[in-house]
Parts: structure tokens; sequence; C-alpha cells
């Protein structure tokens, strides 16, 4: 399915279906991340049970450390 | 000398008002790393009032890429960084009063300094969450506006705390996360510093001429070699029973038990660090980091130890670690950070 992600139309694989199988896809899954889907944040407990449909928008906004 | 501030006055929002009142202001940086020096030259430059900088490290050679304040000759004379960048201040903005702290931002400093100096905003420029955590709970504590700045690689983040107003750190990511990638693990480029820099001045300078309404609000993230940007408003996170800013806060990073525990092992120029909470090291991850950078490594199915110049880290499944090679516990704490985040 096609989303778009942080403003990007990209191409996901079958496969991921869920706001937990994105963020993984996007080897995302061991970090911290708030997820926006179609304007609403979603509950990192949420992440498994979110589906994702054709033409969703995501922001995507992930923690780091450094500095 | 009126002069100085004079292109800083026309810009309307800030204009001669706004000016008196950047001056009649303090601001803590904790960090004078590449974060640290970034915003304390563009602040000390804009005619803050006064300026307190906070690190435990000193100068070396792989600072001088980003690290804007430092020079060789730092480097070569292994200066705390807190000492060199007051020199370097002092030489860039006579007239703002510059104070260096060559120590450790541990809660009991962190609690001292702001009873003490009672700062109007804190500028987080750590390379560490635990840091932040403690940041986040002392802003809380004592209603203290915060900006968190981040980067690693070429990405970088930025937000600003504002107690009681917005969500505070602990709420947006509930838990202190661990084994991320640093500046030392996965390398920076000095544009992504830069940025988050420009993303943590802006908000500091409409903080300090009191423009609360045209903070940016949102959580804002980039990526300058991806070429990526997102930014997210994160309002709806404030949870209402957040430990740290909830309505019945008891600030759990200030509290022993979540801090860092950290020993010196007499007779064996080692010394201990045992993070507050137990962590669940993948060790083969870990010490493919490690050996992506050219680090010589030992693995076992209990710990992976690595060399680095004249110490040795050793990292366990759990999270603690034994730095030897030194019986300075910042020094320990310093490599601790840099390589686990």
């Amino acid at each position: 399915m096609e989303l778009i992600i942080n403003g990007e139309v990209i191409r996901v694989p079958e496969h991921v279906q869920t706001v937990d199988g994105l963020l993984a896809h996007f080897q995302l899954n061991h970090k911290i991340a708030i997820v926006e889907l179609n304007g609403n944040i979603i509950q990192k407990q949420e992440y498994q049970a979110t589906a994702l449909c054709n033409g969703d928008r995501v922001e995507i906004v992930h923690f780091v450390g450094g500095g | 000398m009126s002069e100085r501030y004079s292109r800083q006055e026309l810009f309307a929002p800030i204009g001669k008002e706004g000016q008196a009142k950047i001056s009649a202001k303090h601001v803590l940086i904790i960090g004078a790393g590449a974060l640290g020096t970034g915003n304390a030259e563009a602040l000390v430059r804009a005619g803050v009032g006064k300026l307190t900088i906070v690190d435990r490290d000193y100068v070396e050679w792989s600072n001088l890429q980003r690290q804007q304040l430092y020079s060789e000759d730092d480097a070569q004379k292994r200066l705390p960084k807190a000492v060199a960048a007051k020199q370097r201040l002092d030489r860039v903005n006579s007239e703002v009063v510059i104070e260096a702290i060559v120590s450790d931002a541990n809660v009991e400093e962190l609690e001292n300094i702001v009873q003490k100096t009672k700062p109007d905003i804190i500028i987080d420029a750590t390379d560490n969450f635990e840091t932040r955590m403690i940041i986040n709970d002392v802003a809380c504590k004592y209603r203290i506006p915060w900006i968190y700045g981040a980067c690693v690689g070429s990405y970088g983040i930025s937000y600003a705390f504002l107690p009681g107003k917005t969500p505070c750190f602990n709420c947006l990511l509930e838990t202190v996360p661990i084994g991320g990638l640093t500046c030392d693990t996965a390398g920076i480029i000095s544009p992504a510093v830069q940025m988050v820099v420009a993303y943590q001045v802006a908000e500091a300078l409409k903080l300090l001429v009191e423009d609360e309404q045209s903070l940016r609000g949102k959580l804002v993230s980039f990526d300058l070699w991806s070429n990526q940007h997102s930014a997210i408003r994160v309002d709806q996170v404030k949870k209402e029973d957040c430990p740290s800013c909830g309505t019945n806060a008891t600030y759990p990073y200030l509290s022993y038990e979540m801090q860092t525990k950290t020993a010196v092992l007499c007779g064996r120029n080692s010394v201990q660090i045992r993070p507050a909470m137990k962590k669940e090291y993948d060790l083969q991850q870990l010490a493919d980091l490690f050996a992506n950078q050219g680090l010589p490594i030992e693995i076992n199915p209990y710990l992976v130890s690595v060399a680095i110049g004249e110490q040795r880290l050793v990292v366990f499944r759990d999270g603690r670690a034994l730095i030897h090679g030194t019986k300075d516990i910042q020094e320990a704490k310093t490599i601790y950070h840099r390589y686990l985040g």
C-alpha cells in the first residue's frame, strides 16, 4: 500500500499492516517514537492494534539521545 | 556598544523592549558539547544577561569537527569544556556574565544550581536520556521551561517543554530508552548539530522576550541526509497521572533509587556503573556496533568487552558496566554514555 509518511508518498510492502509493522519496517521498533496517524497521536500500547489503510497520512518522530 | 544588538532590535518581534528583557535573563545550559557550544555562542552573541554552562568532560581532538567554541590549543591542553567555553565566550561578548561549572549534572548538582541561580530557562545539550529525565523532573519541580535538543548522524529533534502547559519529557517517552545510537557510535555531521541549535535558540529567544504564543508547540525532527522533515503537535500526550508533571507528581528521577550508581573498585583501577533500571542488552548487536567502528571486542554469553584507547569497557547483559583503566567516576560516566547512550 501507499502511505504519506512525513509528507512523502512511500510504498510499503504488503506485510506492513499496522503501526507496529510500519515501525519495524523502518527499524524504529526498538526506539521510542511519537506516531501521528491522520492527525491523531497513537498511544504506544495501540501500535499493534492500529491498522493502516492505503493513503493514510503518517508522521513519525523518533527520539535520539546524542548531542 | 549600542550598535551591538541593533540588527536584533530591528527585528520587530524582539525590538528594544525585547532586547532589554533578553539582557535581564539567565540561561542554564547543561552540557558543553556540540549543542552546548552552539547554543551558548548564539545566546551570548544575542546578549543574554547571564549564562551558566555545566559540563564534566574535557576537550579532545574528536570534538573540534563540530564543537564550535574549541580550538586545537584547548584539545592539546585537555581543558575542561566548561572552562574552555567560558574563555572563548568572554572574548565573544564581555557584557555577559558567564559562569562555568566543571561538574557532572547529577540530581544533587542540578537541584543545587537551580535553587542557587534560579535560571529563567534551561537548555538541554546533554548526550543521554537519563540526564534529560533528571532535567525534566527538576524543570517540572521548579517550574522552569526547558528546551530539548538531540542529534545523531544527520538526524535531529527538538521541543520546548513548558511546565504546567505542555506535556513533559516523561509524558512523551514513558521510559528511558536503552542502547540508542550515540554520536560516538553512529557519528554526527555538524549541520545536524547546527539545525538543532537553530531550533533551540529560536525557542529560547521567544521565551526570553516572553512571546510564548510564537512558540512552535510541535515536536520537530529532520534528517538532512535523507531529506526528511516531520513535526507533530503533541499537546494531547500530556498525562494527568504523569509521575513527573501530573497532579500528584513525585519527580521519580530525582529519587535515589532511580539514579545510576557508581563505585570505584579498590585496587582494580576500575569503576563500576550500575543503571537504576535493569536493561536487557542484545550483546551481539552491541558487539557489532563496536566492531563497526574498528574497536577490538571480545564477547561471551554474559558480557561484551571493548578496548577504547587506554580504557576497557565491559558491558553485562543487564546494563551493568565496568570501565577498566580509570579510577575517575566522571571519566567512566563519560565513556559509558558515549558508547551506550
